[in-house]
């Protein structure tokens, strides 16, 4: 049986079983790296000798019964932007090329903590930025369903190393999208969780108003299972909540009756890719068969969540990223003059053209005489979204719509116009910019057979009937997998 | 309106981000930067007059807690990813003429 093509939970319960050893399991995804890797590109680094020694560190603990949670000794991979200790943590940039934290972050050190296996650490846009994966300074990382394809951004190698089976489950964070818009375009699950759930200590800053971590997987139930896992509160991180409830998987029900399901009509408008509307649509139309109320509604203000997100999230990039200097850690540039020149220098050789774009827009808006007319004004327009979401939800308990307007475009056709990339992530920015807990779960493939995703948003701390939700709907499908994965078969 | 950025404003936003950038770059940036405005601008389209900004989403004030130390003494370690050291600290151009 090929191990990788069980879901984290799956795993987890044969190992617990003794049925698999975690020898076993960590090296059926290293033999998958192998085989796929480098078609896709997933990975930054993989630690192999690490994990080996590790699982056997983690047998001992299971078969003593110290361990016994159901991700003990199951191979993850985490994003590089989340720093582990004395393994390399790039963001996927050359400013961070050779940076081995002296920490770990501490919803990985939860992972650690459950028995999980690091496996490695993926790909991603260039310090998060980028909806393609296109922007690492490591190449880009390709959509396992097509290798001419891009998997999304910016989690798209945590993503596209879950589709192409070479980890049991992975981490991404999401911004504006970043976890939901590739697993969109990998046909995986993932889960953007209300801001404060899981901490951001150790996680590198992009925006950090809207930062937030969480799980990809195969299924409803990794995902749930494994938010059950890394959600704490962390007095290490100021904005971190101390939420009522964590028992997330207690919400694994197929039952959706008389949940109310209202889908904004703004999702549905121009700019839609006709077979992507028809999948979401099909999908609502599954979940109103098992009982649930659907109708459309006008959430308004739509098209001003890009514009707020880029004020703000450039902003807060451009104050985050004015660590990377060259004096503590990261690349220092060779030749320079004096202090001033070699920050400079570091910084400009060390970041790419993307990351450079947003701090220079973000010093822009913060600058003197242009900060009320752009910073406070964006700041403004999020208070007016968040109140359409409160307004949203007072009806309904779940808003139901695409993850992303397209399935993935081809390589090398996003970058060179960003306000059309920008564009692309029209359906998940809002969720960011009011908080709100989203997931996206596969739902049907397009003619060319690359996955669609459907997006389910929650107000403030509902994960539990998002995850109803989408449990709800998995159950009328099989999980697809894509053919680099059942190489893995053989 | 249509953005135009000059010269002098990608020079000064240059030394607030404490970047370099090449003269191809400079010219890049003008435009980068003028086409996301004018795509920014439409948030004057929206009314906003009397609304509070929004900084964070859930009514947060000061987090306080007590400074304990959790964590030992790593120097060796941290030191291990300076660019450049010496007797224990990180070496940095002169900064004091």
């Amino acid at each position: 049986m090929n191990l990788m093509s069980l879901t984290a939970v799956e795993l987890g319960k044969k190992i617990k079983d003794k049925e698999v050893s975690v020898e076993d399991a960590v090296k059926a995804a290293l033999a998958q790296i192998k085989s796929v890797e480098n078609d896709v590109n997933s990975f930054v680094t993989i630690d192999e000798e690490g994990a080996l020694k590790r699982a056997k560190e983690v047998q001992k603990q299971i078969d003593s019964g110290e361990l016994s949670g159901p991700l003990a000794g199951v191979p993850v991979a985490i994003k590089d932007n989340m720093c582990t200790k004395g393994m390399l943590t790039t963001c996927s940039s050359k400013i961070l090329e050779n940076f081995k934290p002296t920490y770990t972050a501490e919803a990985v050190l939860h992972l650690e903590k459950a028995g999980a296996i690091i496996i490695g650490k993926t790909n991603m846009d260039e310090f998060a930025m980028g909806s393609t994966t296109e922007t690492s300074a490591f190449g880009a990382t390709k959509n396992p369903w097509n290798l001419g394809h891009v998997p999304g951004g910016s989690s798209g190698g945590s993503c596209s190393a879950v589709a192409a089976e070479e980890c049991s489950f992975a981490l991404g964070s999401d911004t504006g999208g970043s976890i939901r818009q590739p697993s969109s375009f990998c046909g995986v699950t993932g889960i953007k969780p209300t801001y404060g759930t899981i901490s951001r200590y150790g996680l590198i800053a992009y925006g950090s108003s809207l930062d937030q971590i969480g799980p990809v997987a195969k299924d409803v139930t990794d995902c749930a299972t494994i938010l059950e896992v890394i959600a704490s509160h962390d007095t290490k991180d100021s904005t971190s909540i101390k939420r009522d409830d964590y028992d997330f998987t207690s919400a694994l029900v197929d039952d959706v009756k008389g949940l109310k399901i209202g889908i904004p009509i703004d999702y549905l408008g121009e700019g839609l890719d006709p077979e992507v509307k028809e999948a979401v649509l099909n999908a609502a139309e599954e979940l109103k068969k098992k009982g649930a109320i659907v109708e459309e509604f006008d959430l308004s203000l739509v098209e001003y969540a890009i514009p707020a997100y880029y004020i703000i999230a450039s902003a807060e990039a451009s104050s985050n990223l004015a660590r990377f200097d060259g004096v503590k850690y990261g690349y220092r540039t060779n030749d320079f003059e004096g202090l001033h020149s070699m920050y400079k220098k570091s910084r400009s050789e060390g970041f790419g053209a993307e990351v450079k774009r947003r701090i220079m827009l973000g010093s822009f808006v913060l600058s003197s005489g242009y900060y009320d007319a752009y910073y406070i004004k964006a700041l403004k327009t999020k208070a007016l979204i968040k109140k359409a979401f409160d307004k949203a939800f007072e009806k309904y308990d779940v808003i139901l719509g695409p993850a992303a307007p397209t399935t993935a475009p081809k390589l090398d056709d996003s970058l060179s116009d960003p306000i059309k990339m920008y564009l692309g992530d029209i359906y998940t920015i809002s969720v960011n910019l009011a908080g709100l807990p989203g997931i996206s779960v596969p739902c049907g493939r397009d003619s060319k057979g690359l996955p669609i995703g459907l997006q389910l948003i929650g107000d403030c701390f509902q994960e539990k009937k998002i995850i109803q939700a989408a449990y709800a709907y998995e159950c009328t499908r099989e999980y697809d997998r894509c053919d680099l994965a059942k190489k893995g078969d053989k | 309106m249509a953005n135009i950025i000059t010269d002098e404003t990608i020079e000064y936003v240059g030394i607030l981000a404490k970047l370099e950038l090449s003269e191809e770059e400079k010219e890049q940036a003008k435009k980068d930067m003028a086409n996301m405005l004018d795509y920014i601008d439409r948030l004057n389209e929206l009314d906003t007059e009397g609304v509070e900004p929004l900084s964070h989403v859930f009514p947060v004030n000061n987090v306080f807690r007590e400074d304990i130390i959790t964590n030992e003494d790593d120097r060796e370690n941290i030191l291990l990813n300076a660019p450049e050291q010496k007797n224990g600290s990180f070496q940095v151009p002169k900064t004091v003429e």
